[in-house]
């Protein structure tokens, strides 16, 4: 007999550490990588410089730019964000995008140089301990003194960082391994023992939640990023439309299902919308699908949805009761357990209950959204500017937020009919991250339009990276809603601190000539009579852009669930 | 209500796992009663034991929690009554006071204790079993002088049948 080889023969290739980290990349298709250069890891920049044909490299102004960027990337392409940065203050810069994509759950590749093996523990320059600092950040992180050691710590990082619930991981290089060398050999990473990334579907669980949702009066679906992260977009529209259930989207659920859609009933949360909100706490069947009830959705827990019961669809066994009680946990990749889901529902519709929405929206139309659509008040409002670009890119424009008023603005009325086209900073709320994840956004999907909606306070947060538009010459549309405050701290200052707006005025800079600087073209408005030619000049204009928009100074978010409220008590004004 | 519970937990041998995982308590304010960490009966998997006095509720996030890290195999929690565990005590006393007394015999024998070391100055006791057994002793030399004592971390197995690892 002759003898069968079960493996092709993978000849490998004499080289060094860090050649071997660039091949390593090559193998993982990632071919845009976000850096900042210095000494502990100019090994891998000079093996770089070999490879510009394969691997585009964005030289950003800051490393905090750099993680944001590769998180906009991947939050854009579904693919693992790639970030260099050197060792000390290099990978201590990075902390805050790491923690920012591990709990919005990021698949991103973070490699740091590090100072050789000899001098780890001296206090050796710019040596810091950037795993343990990693460690309550990352999904996974390690630390590499050997060259040999470097394919299989990186196969198995890219394995980590995109497979079940994505996350961030670090892989620290110290400076010998990527001079060292290595028989360099790449197999890809398909799982090992101590990582079970997607738990086994149970069908006798997914049988549970089929009967509940069938015998349900006013069942009621949440929605969160885990079907985005799932590719289950399709799934979950068919599951919604066959039972006829409303569905409510989380901040990072936004865009898994069109804006217009006539069963999405809008926003959860804190700013969310008036409907969802009061009606969590009428429904009888509650379907959480992705998504983690995070407080800023729940509001007080001891009052949230007691009345129903909780069917809870994740892939992280860890959600489960983590912060609601759940009658029906189905574990699993949701794309699955939806497919699985929906052969066992009936085809449903549920009129009564829809009207209840309907009946609530009017309300919020009418205190709320009309007035901010179309004000009185001579000053402009975030709501309407959101509107005017609305009007133009027709849901079709990935919207990439900031932090604060003007994202909850964006968010609640931005139209979104495609997927994966809302990026922001949710769960950890980074001020600065806007900037950065429209110009990786904009580089992950070149053919779209990126409209980077941003406020004054954290445009000045990584202001810097206008120098890496410029020099990508990436076309990212940057709108300043500038009302000259902290505004959602002075809104909270004003609410609950007795107007002490302690801190939260700014003095701001010329941004449109900042922006020159950069030759990035810019205008700034006041009136409503310019703010429909000054989005479209905007929009029609070729490369980058900067618009401002002097909005209301002391205009408010409303609804709103104060902290610690119910979300029944959900305020309109 | 809060109890004591030991949490098993299974792991590769990696530097910095255990730092990862004693940062999950630190996250949640969670003070560590002991720890300890040895090989398991299977090469290359390492078993921490780790007392927490907590709630039911807070220990079984915290589980699930720490299960979750890439490169932990399984955490599990149990209360005391479902396992066997043991602490091992070493105690540094003077020879002289001790003799003095003509104690040891009944020491020993009392306590199922046992003489490590015995030098002219000092000698070292160790005893094995619960905290309370092991403090009872600490409390009857107290008197007497104690030079050192040191108690270690819970070692405890699981009272069921289930094969805790694989």
């Amino acid at each position: 007999m002759e003898a069968v080889l079960t493996k092709p023969v993978t000849k490998t290739i004499s080289t060094t550490g860090a050649d071997a980290v660039l091949k390593s990349l090559i193998a993982e298709d990632a071919a845009l990588v976000f850096g900042y250069p210095g000494g502990a890891i100019m090994p891998i920049y000079d093996a770089l410089y070999n490879y510009q044909q394969e691997v585009s490299h964005v030289l950003t102004r800051h490393e905090q730019g750099a993680v944001h960027a590769a998180q906009g990337y991947a939050r854009a392409t579904g693919e693992v964000g790639v970030v260099f940065a050197t060792s000390g203050p290099g990978a201590t810069n990075l902390i805050t995008g790491i923690a920012d994509a591990m709990i919005d759950s990021t698949p991103l590749v973070c490699i740091t140089g590090q100072v050789a093996s000899h001098l780890l523990g001296s206090d050796a320059f710019q040596e810091i301990d950037i795993i343990s600092i990693s460690m309550p950040v990352t999904k996974w992180n390690v630390q590499v003194t050997k060259a040999e050691d470097l394919p299989k710590a990186i196969a198995k990082a890219f394995y980590i960082a995109k497979s079940g619930r994505p996350g961030p991981v670090l892989i620290d290089i110290t400076k010998d391994a990527q001079f060292g060398a290595v028989d360099f050999c790449y197999e890809k990473c398909e799982g090992f023992r101590s990582y079970k990334p997607v738990p086994r579907l149970e069908l006798t669980q997914v049988k549970k939640a089929a009967e509940m949702i069938n015998n349900a009066q006013r069942p009621f679906v949440l929605f969160g990023q885990g079907v985005l992260l799932a590719g289950a977009e399709k799934e979950f529209k068919t599951f919604i439309e066959k039972t006829g259930i409303p569905a409510a989207w989380t901040l990072l659920g936004l865009s898994a299902l069109p804006t217009a859609h006539p069963l999405n009933v809008g926003m959860l949360g804190m700013h969310g919308n008036y409907a969802p909100n009061i009606l969590t706490n009428e429904c009888d069947v509650l379907i959480a699908i992705g998504m983690r009830f995070d407080d800023r959705v729940t509001g007080d827990l001891a009052q949230y949805a007691k009345q129903a019961k909780v069917i809870h669809l994740d892939i992280d066994p860890s959600e489960i009761n983590k912060n609601v009680a759940v009658d029906v946990p189905v574990l699993g990749d949701c794309r699955e357990s939806l497919e699985q889901l929906t052969t066992q529902v009936h085809m449903n519709s549920h009129p009564i209950w829809l009207e209840r929405f309907q009946e609530l929206a009017a309300i919020e139309n009418e205190q709320v959204i009309a007035p901010e659509l179309a004000p009185a008040s001579a000053d402009l409002k975030m709501g309407e500017v959101i509107n005017q670009i609305n009007q133009i890119t027709e849901g079709n424009a990935i919207l990439v937020t900031d932090v604060g008023q003007h994202q909850m603005v964006a968010c609640r009325y931005t139209q979104f009919n495609q997927s994966k086209t809302n990026i922001t900073s949710g769960g950890l709320g980074t001020m600065g991250f806007c900037l950065p994840a429209a110009l990786g956004a904009k580089l992950g999907a070149p053919d779209k339009e990126v409209i980077a909606v941003i406020g004054d306070g954290g445009f000045q947060m990584c202001i810097q990276e206008l120098g890496t538009i410029f020099q990508t010459r990436a076309a990212v549309k940057i709108v300043i809603l500038n009302n000259s405050f902290l505004g959602m701290v002075r809104q909270w200052q004003e609410l609950f601190f007795d107007k002490r707006y302690s801190s939260t005025e700014l003095e701001n800079p010329d941004f449109i000539k900042i922006a020159e600087g950069y030759s990035i073209k810019g205008k700034s408005i006041t009136e409503r009579a310019d703010l429909a030619e000054a989005v479209k000049e905007m929009l029609d204009h070729e490369g980058s852009y900067l618009l401002e928009v002097h909005v209301g100074k002391e205009d408010n978010v409303f609804p709103m669930v104060p902290t610690g409220s119910s979300v029944a008590d959900i305020r309109l004004s | 209500m809060k109890q004591l519970f030991t949490i098993s937990i299974f792991t590769e041998n990696s530097i910095g796992l255990l730092n990862r995982v004693t940062s999950m308590f630190t996250r949640r304010h969670l003070n560590i009663e002991s720890l300890n960490t040895s090989e398991s009966e299977t090469p290359g998997i390492h078993r921490y034991t780790i007392v927490i006095n907590t709630t039911l509720s807070a220990v079984k996030k915290l589980t699930l929690q720490i299960e979750k890290q890439v490169e932990v195999i399984r955490a599990c929690y149990h209360e005391d009554s479902e396992t066997v565990f043991q602490e091992i005590a070493l105690y540094k006393v003077s020879t002289k006071s001790v003799s003095e007394e003509n104690l040891v015999e009944k020491l020993i024998r009392d306590n199922h204790a046992r003489i490590l070391s015995f030098q002219e100055d000092y000698m070292f006791i160790e005893k094995t079993g619960h905290k309370a057994e092991t403090q009872e002793l600490l409390e009857f030399l107290k008197p007497y002088g104690v030079l050192e004592f040191v108690r270690s971390g819970r070692v405890s197995v699981i009272k069921p049948t289930e094969a805790i690892t694989e």
